[in-house]
């Protein structure tokens, strides 16, 4: 599989370094506090997440094993969940991670063709990052936003009621590093049957 | 249809403001007081009374689940939201969660009352980043106008609520799973008994519950049980949002009465069906999970748990997927398969390896490549996954199938025939 987030093996490189930022480590203290005292392995996933976010999307065996130590989990017990969820990357992936709704509601409104467009305009095939780093294209399985379909999730936004003409449009913005704007790309407000004038 | 006055969801599309100020304005957290003064037994009473169901897919009796936490049992209670949105079809709580965050958070003060707890984790899925991120600022909110946190509302009930974000497991909206992963393991179901509300969260007595069940129950109890249950039919009371998506004009969610027929639903709210009634096929009535229903059904069928189970189908989430006759309705369902086998736990062999040995077979079912025969042991398959299973996943994945076959068995034998005639030419 070559989802980075549906792997199982984990990348270690000597030189691989991983300590909590300054912010991240204030951070941590807060998300701990959420759970009850001697619950702290409650505070995994959100770990994992901060501890993603800060390696620039994805985690290697440093960063796995600082979460271990600051839980006080085993590291096994950390590799388990980093595992078992889809969101955690155990590779690189590029600066823009574009993950394509492949379930039936997005498919039936086209979802399989903005994949075609997707590989287009970034040069990756499935499940690859691009020679520039600079994108990574997946297909995903339901993200939720099914009424605005077919969507796809750049990173951590929504780009809802796509077709091939604004999914080209966006990639190619993203691509100039042009601004784009997440949510509905045909100026809808939420889920409203009734499209904005 | 509906009336404007009785819709308990008034910001579902963000059109207002969904802050604490505008929240106020649709008279949310007024008299929250006065509704906690009810009591912990009459509020569980008149939500028995309003025949609340579960709004998360299996719609078990919302006011007797919420009875089921024990009144003194020494330990923390915990209520725990299930936000954990990703059944296919389904985000309707998404609307809730980023565009009226006070109407959950209400709800989760008083139904936390009622079930004696003092904290309430709200499991959002990963990918809703956005929606959790209006969340947060709605709790933070929440507590600087003391309205949660210590005497919350000024009740002097100390309630808490915690909101954590998941990572990517559909498994995890499986009320054990998902208890699994708020501490910090893999999203694995766990056997019942014992039940969440004897020993759920670290052992404790919790309750989880779906967000809209949450967020209407505060209406509900303004508005009196008799109100709610005067929407809809015996059984099947008051208003559910439906996500409505697939081959319609205007895909959208929208809050109706239950038990609106079908038709009527997709005609009024999402623009009918692309290129007319006529060219429906088929529709999947309740999110992925349950089996389709033709169009002959569609016809008549009216949109509540008990009607759409005589139809041997479902209301599950209430998420219609409508599909015309554009439709390749076996690739539609093969595709639901691809989503069961991606998001099995691999728990239990039955569900880890039927659903990747029944996508394979749906897969090759696209082109008829299979022999006429395999029909029958899909089937028998699908009979040995259902119900074999710790969680319901495994009947979820055979589900979708069992309805193809069900009707749609003449298209699936004419693809095959097709093939074989094919190959006997070559």
């Amino acid at each position: 599989m070559k989802h980075p987030g549906l792997i199982n093996s984990i990348k270690d490189n000597e030189k691989d370094l991983f300590e909590w930022s300054e912010t991240n480590f204030l951070k941590v203290k807060k998300i701990i506090e959420k759970y009850p005292s001697g619950r702290k392995q409650s505070a995994v996933i959100p770990l994992l997440d901060l501890a993603q976010r800060q390696n620039k999307g994805w985690l290697n065996k440093k960063a796995l094993e600082k979460v271990a130590e600051t839980l006080s989990m085993s590291f096994i017990r950390v590799l388990e969940v980093a595992t078992f969820y889809s969101m955690f990357n155990l590779k690189p992936i590029g600066k823009n991670y574009i993950q394509i709704c492949r379930t039936t509601p997005c498919w039936l409104r086209g979802s399989d063709k903005l994949l075609n467009i997707a590989k287009e305009v970034t040069g990756c095939s499935l499940g690859e990052t691009s020679k520039d780093k600079r994108f990574t294209v997946v297909e995903v399985e339901c993200l939720g936003a099914c009424c605005n379909a077919p969507m796809v999730q750049i990173n951590d936004d929504y780009f809802e009621d796509l077709n091939e003409d604004n999914f080209k449009r966006l990639l190619i913005n993203l691509k100039d590093d042009k601004e784009i704007s997440k949510g509905s790309q045909i100026g809808r407000l939420s889920s409203n049957p009734k499209r904005k004038n | 249809m509906l009336k404007k006055e009785d819709k308990i969801f008034k910001n579902l599309y963000g059109e207002d403001d969904w802050s604490l100020t505008g929240a106020l304005k649709r008279g949310i957290w007024n008299n929250t007081k006065d509704l906690i003064s009810m009591g912990s037994d009459n509020i569980i009473d008149e939500i028995k009374k309003s025949d609340l169901r579960g709004r998360g897919g299996a719609g078990f009796p919302a006011g007797l689940k919420w009875s089921f936490m024990p009144k003194d049992s020494g330990k923390p209670h915990y209520l725990i939201v299930n936000a954990d949105e990703s059944e296919p079809g389904t985000c309707k709580d998404r609307e809730i969660l980023r565009n009226d965050p006070h109407l959950l958070l209400e709800g989760c003060l008083i139904a936390g009352f009622a079930m004696h707890a003092h904290t309430c984790y709200i499991y959002i899925r990963g990918e809703y980043y956005n929606e959790s991120s209006n969340l947060q600022k709605a709790i933070d909110e929440a507590y600087k106008s003391n309205l949660l946190g210590k005497n919350a509302c000024g009740t002097n009930w100390d309630f808490d609520i915690f909101l954590h974000r998941g990572a990517g497991a559909y498994i995890c909206g499986e009320e054990t799973a998902l208890l699994e992963s708020l501490e910090g393991k893999k999203g694995q179901p766990r056997l019942k008994p014992p039940f969440p509300a004897g020993s759920g969260l670290y052992g404790c007595p919790s309750t989880v519950t779906n967000v809209e069940t949450i967020a209407v129950a505060p209406t509900i109890l303004r508005r009196g049980a008799n109100w709610f249950s005067s929407l809809g039919n015996p059984k099947n009371t008051g208003t559910k949002i439906f996500s409505i998506s697939g081959h319609v004009n205007n895909p959208c969610n929208v809050e109706e009465e239950m038990g609106i027929p079908l038709k009527k639903l997709i005609e009024t709210h999402a623009g009918g069906v692309i290129g007319g009634w006529d060219n429906l096929l088929a529709v999947i009535p309740g999110g992925a999970s349950v089996p389709l229903i033709p169009k002959s059904i569609c016809d008549t069928v009216k949109m509540d748990f008990d009607s759409l189970k005589e139809a041997q189908s479902g209301l599950g989430t209430a998420a219609v997927i409508v599909m015309n006759k554009s439709t390749d309705i076996v690739e539609a369902i093969a595709r639901l398969s691809h989503f069961y086998k991606h998001e099995s736990c691999g728990q239990c062999t039955p569900c880890r390896e039927g659903t990747g040995w029944m996508y394979r077979m749906m897969s090759k079912m696209i082109n008829g490549n299979i022999e006429n025969d395999d029909i029958d042991k899909l089937l028998d398959v699908t009979k040995q996954i259902e119900g074999h299973t710790i969680c319901a996943l495994g009947d979820a994945a055979a589900w979708p199938i069992q309805g193809l076959i069900r009707h749609f068995r003449s298209e699936v034998e004419r693809r095959i025939n097709e093939n074989i005639s094919k190959r006997e030419v070559a």
